[in-house]
């Protein structure tokens, strides 16, 4: 508090770097040189759900991030990083208010977040408004790099659409004709169910049902009668969180998985792989990595967060190691100087990046074109059967930078 | 709909309107006998949840993580009466609203503390662990159908307790009218305390059981807690008969309105609710104001 009224312009910036809040206000009077203020740390905004359904996700997203910038010594693009967390709990509500925050009042220069897509939706609105540099390291609504796209946004993960776009192909090539499909009643579960009946259907196939069900709730055994009696080929589904482990369970329990298989987007399986238990063997889902992918990208990141963590890396912290390598390749195109924002944001845009999933490179509209992998449970993870679509790129409807 | 598929539909909407009695019975004892409103009781669902798994998990037995949780959840809950509820008797609902909203952020917090914010599933134990063919491609889990007779059990217990018993005539006297049991010099409020941990052993009772079927995971309880308060209002709040109602009307409606109209399936029960509500304004056996 006394640092405040000594130092009313700079304390903030001590306080919110925490432990190097000393070391600021140590070297504080020469910031206002521009030449010096330029090598003050770079503030990363991380805007995670810390807290609440997504918790986890969020802190594998937070600590992929952390093990790139430890790589790098704590230096990206030669600029030292500080960061400001902030936990956005998964709830659209507040997002604008924390994401003001982030950008108003603790005043950071770039913000990473998020994995919820209705959060993420509040925070590209703001971003776009101030112009803020905004890297969203999970959250697949493809509005995101599609009608809401912008310079200033990009996206390391994925659009809805994608990782269920290539599954089409896959069940239709399996000789699947009839197909049902079940995800919950919300935008992540339409887009992506809609991108494999677009696929699924160009193919030759029927979809015979498309059932859905309010988010979040858990309670299938209706529905699960409904398949029996509808006896399509096989069942198409989008499920995440402690909703794909019931489905698969309960599926399983209901004998379904013995005559009619059940396929889905990647994130019926990840992550949930132990509570779902033998129910998930042998599963194929499609996503944009394996957790066996035979890549040393991906050996050395695994090596690294295990040692770092204590824990198995999965897609999430996958794609938060990425967030920090994407800005990386900006700092380092301008020496640091994040205000030479347009040469900045050419080079992200252009970014080739050998990332632990495969080559990752980015569309027009800012959103990543990558491998999609098919993937079988096995041995208790998602296991590599084969590349489902080579660098699949997203069609960015309704972008303007496309 | 062939005949089958029909029967099969109804067990699903029987069996899950049971589970919903189970849950909503310890709501409506607690709201109904001791006026308070226990929003925490969908959190302490998911502890039920929570403890059935790190219990099972350390000691391999299901039964062990039933008995446990619920002796964890009463001793709880009597502790809980006596440093919180018990000064909220009589007090308006925002206070009680306050006070157990209160408690959710702070349980959730400890969840997190103890068990993480994983999604974990319980095995069920081995004997119920098969399962029955009903059609040629769709088997129902035998332990489905224990839950079934368990929650029938557990009616049967609340019911004989409410009003059979001394104890369950003390209870009804006091949720009649408190002062005028007071004033006869009968001991209500020293059972004021083993209602409420009732109530909350039955919450986490709800959880236990249903782990081995759901997915135990941190956000469980919010749905249930709103179901369970949909089901007691259809039903008549402090009605045990009137829970086990709503709670079927409750189960019937979804499932039938997931198959029949799954476009407004979600809102189905809900207007339901308002229906009840218009022709009984006190829910279906809920008794008429004075």
């Amino acid at each position: 508090m006394t640092h405040r009224i000594l130092l009313p312009g700079l304390t903030r910036r001590g306080l919110l770097t925490g432990a190097a809040g000393a070391a600021t206000l140590a070297v504080a009077p020469q910031l206002r040189s521009p030449a010096v203020a330029q090598k003050a740390p770079l503030k990363v905004g991380l805007m995670l759900p810390y807290t609440g359904t997504y918790a986890k996700l969020g802190q594998f997203i937070d600590n992929g991030f952390r093990l790139y910038v430890e790589q790098k010594g704590g230096k990206l693009g030669g600029r030292e990083i500080t960061f400001v967390q902030v936990d956005d709990e998964s709830k659209p509500e507040a997002a604008t208010d924390n994401m003001n925050r982030l950008v108003g009042r603790e005043k950071v220069d770039v913000v990473v977040g998020t994995v919820h897509s209705g959060v993420a939706m509040a925070m590209v609105k703001v971003a776009r408004d101030n112009n803020t540099l905004l890297i969203i390291p999970n959250a697949g609504a493809n509005d995101a790099t599609g009608p809401q796209c912008a310079a200033n946004i990009f996206r390391t993960s994925f659009s809805n659409w994608q990782p269920s776009y290539p599954m089409g192909k896959v069940v239709f090539d399996a000789g699947l004709k009839n197909v049902a499909t079940i995800t919950w009643r919300y935008a992540a579960g339409a887009e992506s169910t809609g991108a494999f009946k677009e696929n699924f259907t160009k193919q030759g196939g029927k979809i015979v049902e498309e059932m859905t069900l309010p988010f979040p709730e858990v309670e299938f055994q209706a529905l699960l009668t409904r398949i029996a009696t509808l006896k399509p080929d096989a069942v198409f589904s989008f499920f995440a969180g402690g909703g794909a482990v019931k489905f698969v369970k309960d599926y399983a329990a209901a004998g379904l998985n013995k005559t009619i298989p059940l396929y889905g987007s990647g994130f019926l399986t990840d992550g949930v792989l132990e509570a779902q238990g033998e129910a998930a063997n042998g599963m194929k889902t499609t996503l944009h990595y394996a957790d066996n992918l035979d890549n040393p990208a991906n050996k050395a990141f695994l090596a690294a967060f295990k040692a770092k963590t204590k824990m198995d890396g999965d897609i999430y912290a996958v794609q938060g190691f990425d967030s920090a390598a994407l800005l990386d390749v900006g700092l380092n195109a301008v020496g640091g100087d994040d205000k030479a924002r347009d040469k900045m944001i050419d080079a992200m845009a252009k970014a080739k990046i050998d990332s632990p999933r495969g080559p990752l490179s980015f569309n027009k509209a800012h959103n990543p074109i990558q491998h999609i992998y098919l993937r079988e449970v096995r041995n208790g993870r998602n296991e590599f059967v084969s590349i489902a679509h080579e660098s699949l790129d997203d069609p960015a409807r309704g972008c303007r930078m496309a | 709909m062939d005949l089958a598929t029909f029967g099969v539909q109804l067990l699903n909407a029987i069996q899950y309107g049971m589970v919903l009695f189970l849950v909503a019975s310890g709501l409506t004892l607690v709201f109904g006998i001791l006026g308070v409103i226990n929003l925490a009781h969908g959190t302490f669902y998911m502890l039920g949840a929570y403890m059935a798994y790190g219990i099972a998990a350390a000691t391999g037995s299901f039964w062990l993580a039933l008995i446990g949780g619920m002796a964890i959840a009463f001793v709880a809950g009597l502790a809980l009466e006596n440093v919180f509820i018990r000064r909220l008797y009589g007090r308006d609902h925002l206070a009680q609203v306050l006070l157990s909203f209160g408690l959710i952020l702070v349980l959730d917090d400890i969840r997190q503390v103890v068990f993480g914010k994983d999604v974990h599933s319980v095995a069920p134990p081995a004997f119920l662990s098969g399962s029955i063919q009903l059609t040629d491609n769709m088997s129902y889990p035998v332990y489905r159908l224990a839950l079934c007779g368990f929650c029938l059990a557990i009616a049967a217990a609340i019911f004989l307790v409410v009003q059979r018993t001394k104890v369950g005539m003390v209870i009804r006297a006091g949720a009649e009218n408190r002062e005028m049991t007071r004033a006869l010099g009968i001991g209500f409020d020293q059972i004021n305390r083993y209602v409420f941990a009732t109530g909350i052993a039955l919450a986490a009772l709800g959880g236990i059981l249903v782990s081995p079927i759901s997915t135990v995971f941190p956000g469980m309880g919010d749905g249930m807690l709103i179901l369970s308060f949909v089901v007691i209002v259809v039903g008549g709040i402090g009605s045990i008969a009137g829970a086990a109602i709503g709670a079927l009307l409750i189960g019937l409606t979804d499932t039938f309105g997931k198959v029949f109209f799954p476009n407004i399936s979600s809102v189905l029960i809900y207007v339901l609710m308002a229906g009840v509500l218009l022709w009984r304004p006190n829910g279906i056996l809920g008794r008429r104001e004075a």
